[in-house]
């Protein structure tokens, strides 16, 4: 059909930004800072692409496992590029750094790690995520890093979707049955204290403050975009404390190690396997 | 051991998507949804994944009135025969000469 795939090229690829970044000198290569600021957000759509994932024939109804699937695959596309990207400073592909480095060598915001709970606990993760998200890559696509920026541009229009599939689902459980409503609290409650880290400093991109967006700056954004959501769907604003974080340090919770248990074992058994 | 309870399942929807400005909506496939907003959003996800479409329809099954798929020779098989229904039955005459 002559208007399928819609001019392709306009968008910038994982495998498009690893031709660009192959040769040796090339001027696309990240340098070292900006590689640091690309790996954490890079981490942060990788940790949480693995948790959606593992929604696919489990989900509520088949059409709810293709929604999260398509989210996560979204998610995974995003994490791609910004690994190849990150990879590229130190000669290591997405692959080298998605499955071989250790728990502690990995910078996501603890928030993506959280375990997937029950429905309503994952659409309260996806509702949170999905505002940072969007935020996030609104301004990054303004940064002054030409494929950080391209990255960003891309993924706006996608997690912008997200949003809105996890706002839909927010307020239809939120306001449909007694149960219902019990469990969007509940994984609001259970999501809530990840929340503030999402916005806590990060040395990398104080680093490279041109091409990084710095978060603080978004808690505004933020803010303006979730709590009329939780308006809209008569949920509180949950009045739980926040943990410590440490995400971009190297600082983990537990739930870290077994997921990346699942998704490292098979490229670490057979490194090199392609199909 | 305690039965399950029942599990109700979502309605369906039919859905229909138009691939291009200019052209009709063209009946995709079904789904199962609980309300509209959710079934077009559906709809986009399992019907338009590789660029299909530029627009998305969709429709309570339950309020397409459909035709007896039993009735197809009461139904159909009329026209058959009937050639002067089509314009190329008829042989353009030679005194008329810009038809």
């Amino acid at each position: 059909m002559q208007n399928q795939h819609q001019s392709p090229s306009a968008v910038l690829t994982p495998e498009a930004i690893a031709a660009r970044v192959a040769p040796q000198d090339s001027p696309a290569r990240a340098t070292d800072d900006v590689a640091r600021y690309a790996l954490g957000l890079g981490d942060d759509a990788l940790v949480l692409a693995q948790r959606l994932g593992s929604w696919i024939a489990a989900a509520p109804e088949l059409e709810e496992d293709v929604a999260l699937g398509n989210i996560a695959l979204d998610t995974l596309g995003h994490a791609r590029g910004l690994l190849t990207y990150a990879g590229s400073a130190w000669d290591q592909t997405e692959d080298d750094l998605a499955y071989f480095r250790d728990e502690a060598d990995f910078r996501c915001r603890q928030i993506f790690e959280r375990p997937n709970g029950d429905f309503a606990c994952t659409i309260a993760r996806q509702l949170v995520v999905s505002a940072y998200f969007t935020v996030l890559y609104r301004r990054l696509a303004d940064s002054a890093d030409p494929t950080l920026a391209a990255i960003a541009a891309k993924a706006v229009k996608e997690v912008e979707y997200h949003l809105d599939h996890a706002t839909l689902w927010t307020v239809r459980l939120a306001l449909g049955t007694e149960e219902s409503r019990r469990r969007m609290i509940a994984g609001l409650e259970a999501i809530w204290p990840f929340v503030d880290e999402l916005f806590a400093a990060d040395p990398a991109a104080d680093a490279v403050p041109a091409a990084a967006v710095a978060p603080a700056g978004l808690r505004e954004p933020f803010d303006a975009l979730l709590l009329p959501v939780l308006d809209q769907a008569e949920l509180p604003v949950p009045g739980i404390a926040a943990v410590r974080g440490g995400g971009r340090l190297g600082v983990h919770s537990e739930a870290l190690g077994p997921l990346l248990a699942e998704m490292q074992v098979l490229a670490r058994r057979h490194p090199g396997a392609v199909w | 051991m305690t039965e399950e309870p029942r599990r109700e399942t979502w309605p369906l929807w039919e859905v229909f998507v138009r691939s291009a400005r200019g052209l009709s909506h063209v009946h995709a496939g079904s789904l199962h949804a609980p309300d509209a907003e959710l079934a077009v959003r559906n709809a986009r996800d399992l019907y338009t994944r590789r660029s299909e479409g530029v627009s998305i329809w969709v429709v309570p099954a339950a309020a397409i009135t459909a035709s007896d798929p039993d009735a197809k020779d009461a139904w159909f098989e009329s026209p058959r025969g009937k050639d002067f229904r089509h314009a190329t039955y008829y042989t353009a005459s030679q005194a008329v000469p810009h038809l």
